[in-house]
């Protein structure tokens, strides 16, 4: 069964520890702009919103790859990204229409979620739960949110 | 890498010269970075005794070894030059997103010296470093400013400005960046005002590395569980559920609570102003500051009048300043006047606890009506201090006056004993005659009335690490000592130092020794924090202070606590102040004795010597 990194927006308080791991793993430095996921700022109503990766099931990005270099693991449902196949045409950042593929001009590849293969480090250090990786036909925690009022609401009668 | 970037922008505004030289490594080895390494490089380069407002002063923006990597509460750094609300050195230690990005633009700091003949800010983009002018934005809040300043340049920079209140040179003015955080205390918004420096915009796109990253990752994951498994700075912790205000009733209920300018210990409406209360009534989620775990910034609501919006939440000291030092219940007023100081650049405790003074001032009849245009200023006015804070920061009417701070003001009455002051600057919510070593902290903070530059309210109160009786000055003197050290040490690695509720030196040290490859024992790290200490102190005797300046006001020397478990009490300063010189090795005057010195390699005369 796929899992998929799960993105709460409400409980982001935007310290962007998940920036910085993303990027650690995949190059040994910190910079932010070498992640694959990042965190924007809506001031006017205090939101933090996280971004990344779908890992589509019909990705556009595998579909504009002439070389290849992006293939859809049918198993683990990852989208994932092989450099040495790459030759840098930028198609996929084009392609995607959420605009989460990046190119690094520094690294001079493709910056792309692959879920760490099984062990996001960005979940890792997410303190507030804002990203959670779980299997994504469980229950999710909104719809036990939704849930728990129904609970809230005919729980006493029951009783 | 070895977490620093190597390099530091040197900014000559008289001469409008830019250049990128390399960092001093020696520095950094002795005083690691942030408020060690900016104090050190000010001291190297001014002379203690200039006016801190003359183009002599330099304004120094310092990051540190850790800062913009992951270790925990890492985003940080420290805003350096001479204060010119008290004359000492002085250090605002920031949080938000601006340092890691000077860090990834390529840049550990910057020193700005001189003064523009207009107004310019200063543009970062990794290799592009420029003047610009600022003309269109001066008089512009700091909100404004910032907005404009990320339409015409890249809008996913990083603004440090200063609002209305810099450009006036308020005494009290504050280097603001990311619109909400501060390098709030002792004037240093007046410092860059006074350079016409409006504000400084950067953008990166570099990494930073770290010596050792086996060692780095270790330090940082032990560091990390202890800071998100601890009670106050853990998950659903007292500072993630309530932010800082949480203090508000714990403080109240010991009757350290500060009301009506320290006239009392115990404010009657205590609870209206809590973080309970903030909580359930005004907050919308928490904010963090970069690579930080616990989140203790508040998202609030403004649900009425002319600043209607979401904005900051206050912090307990802000909320303590308006509130009980001011005698003011309506929680809804203080958010409002804390958003303004915010918009206008000013230090939130020095601005209401000045208001406070002025209060006491007024009712005991020093300021008369005349004084403040026919209107009045009673204890619990809450409608009085956004006005206040607006004319404060705009230097309009009775505002030019408290622009000066409580110091001046009072002594400008007559009364200077009125003034809650140390060296001339605001000590913020905790009694030092209920927390006696508070008391002790406050007398010998280099800085003059603060409470992060020892903050043993940690032990008295929290008990943390360990509870120690809040009444008795035994053993106090060695423990401001121990905490004033280690907080050096923790404002130049530039980490948070909300961290060491949950970590200590070890965890401290091991961070730094990962990122930076120097090999310092712990106790190696904690000597250099004390070497920090040292330093200041040496410069503040050269700016001119004495012992005399190691004071408390009257009011905490004579005249006891009213009521509660410290009834009776003064701050029993002179017993504590001989026994704290003893054990800094400084003699009675306050003086660095040549043997410490020697212990700390500093010279006394390296500072004169240079001028």
């Amino acid at each position: 069964m796929a899992k998929g990194l799960v993105v709460s927006p409400d409980k982001c308080t935007g310290c962007r520890t998940c920036e910085l791991a993303c990027s650690y793993s995949k190059s040994d430095t910190f910079n932010p702009k070498d992640s694959a996921i990042s965190v924007m700022f809506y001031e006017d109503v205090g939101l933090q919103v996280p971004m990344t990766c779908l890992q589509c099931d019909e990705p556009h990005c595998v579909k504009v790859c002439v070389v290849n270099a992006l293939t859809k693991d049918e198993k683990t449902g990852v989208v994932n990204y092989d450099k040495e196949k790459c030759i840098g045409c930028k198609m996929c950042v084009s392609a995607c229409p959420f605009g989460n593929m990046t190119y690094s001009i520094r690294l001079k590849e493709v910056i792309k979620c692959d879920l760490c293969k099984g062990d996001p480090q960005c979940v890792k250090s997410c303190n507030y739960g804002a990203l959670q990786y779980k299997e994504l036909d469980s229950t999710l925690d909104k719809r036990k949110i939704i849930a728990n009022q129904f609970k809230e609401a005919f729980g006493e009668g029951a009783i | 890498m070895n977490g620093y970037t190597g390099k530091i922008i040197r900014v000559d505004l008289t001469n409008k010269i830019i250049k990128i030289e390399k960092l001093n490594m020696d520095y950094a080895k002795n005083y690691i970075g942030g408020r060690g390494l900016g104090s050190k490089y000010l001291c190297e380069e001014i002379d203690p005794q200039i006016d801190a407002l003359s183009p002599e002063n330099k304004l120094i923006f310092m990051t540190g070894p850790v800062t913009g990597t992951n270790a925990t509460c890492a985003g940080r750094f420290n805003v350096v030059a001479k204060a010119p609300l008290t004359g000492t050195i002085g250090a605002g230690n920031t949080g938000g997103y601006f340092g890691p990005e000077l860090k990834f633009a390529g840049y550990d700091g910057i020193i700005f010296e001189g003064k523009a003949n207009n107004p310019v800010y200063l543009h970062i983009n990794d290799d592009l470093v420029e003047l610009k002018d600022a003309k269109h934005i001066w008089g512009k809040n700091v909100f404004e400013t910032t907005d404009i300043l990320l339409n015409e340049n890249e809008e996913d920079a990083k603004v440090a400005c200063i609002g209305p209140a810099g450009e006036k040179l308020v005494l009290f003015a504050a280097v603001m960046n990311d619109k909400d955080r501060a390098a709030g205390r002792s004037g240093l918004g007046a410092v860059m005002g006074s350079k016409n420096l409006k504000a400084v915009i950067v953008k990166g796109s570099n990494g930073i590395g770290v010596a050792n990253a086996l060692q780095f990752n270790k330090a940082v994951a032990e560091a990390r569980e202890k800071v998100t498994a601890n009670g106050v700075t853990g998950t659903g912790g007292g500072l993630a559920t309530y932010g800082t205000e949480v203090l508000v009733n714990i403080l109240n209920e010991m009757h350290a609570l500060p009301t009506n300018n320290w006239q009392t210990s115990r404010f009657e409406d205590a609870d209206k102003i809590s973080g309970e209360y903030l909580t359930e009534n005004y907050l919308i989620r928490n904010k963090a500051c970069y690579a930080c775990p616990i989140g203790c910034g508040r998202t609030i609501k403004i649900p009425d009048g002319k600043y209607k919006g979401v904005v900051a939440g206050p912090e307990y000291e802000a909320g303590w300043s308006y509130g009980a030092s001011c005698g003011i219940n309506d929680l809804n007023e203080i958010n409002k006047a804390n958003h303004v100081c915010n918009m206008l650049g000013l230090d939130p405790v020095t601005m209401g606890a000045t208001i406070a003074c002025a209060m006491e001032l007024y009712e005991k009849g020093y300021i008369t009506k005349e004084d403040l245009d026919g209107g009045e200023l009673k204890f619990g006015d809450a409608n009085s201090i956004m006005k206040l804070t607006e004319q404060t920061g705009n230097r309009e009417g009775f505002g030019d006056k408290l622009a000066l701070g409580s110091y001046r003001l009072a002594d400008m009455y007559g009364h200077p004993e009125l003034s809650m002051t140390v060296k001339k600057q605001e000590m913020p919510a905790y009694d030092g005659r209920a927390i006696q070593g508070m008391g002790l902290s406050y007398a010998t903070s280099n800085r003059g009335g603060c409470h992060v530059r020892g903050y043993v309210t940690s032990t008295e109160v929290l008990g943390i690490p360990m509870k120690t009786d809040p009444l008795s000055t035994e053993g106090k003197a060695a423990l401001v000592k121990l905490f004033q050290d280690l907080t050096a040490l923790v404002d130049s690695s530039d980490i948070c130092l909300f961290t060491t509720f949950a970590i200590g030196l070890p965890e401290v040290s091991g961070m730094l020794r990962g990122t930076t490859g120097f090999e310092y024992s712990d106790e190696e790290m904690l000597l250099v924090g004390e070497r920090i200490w040292n330093l200041e102190k040496l410069f503040n005797l050269q700016a001119g202070l004495t012992r005399e300046d190691d004071l408390l006001p009257p009011r905490l020397l004579n005249e006891p606590v009213t009521s509660g478990p410290s009834k009776g009490k003064v701050t029993e300063l002179e017993v504590m102040l001989d026994e704290y010189y003893q054990l800094r090795g400084w003699d009675k005057e306050g003086v660095p004795t040549d043997e410490k010195l020697a212990e700390l390699s500093l010279s006394n005369k390296g500072l004169a010597e240079a001028f």
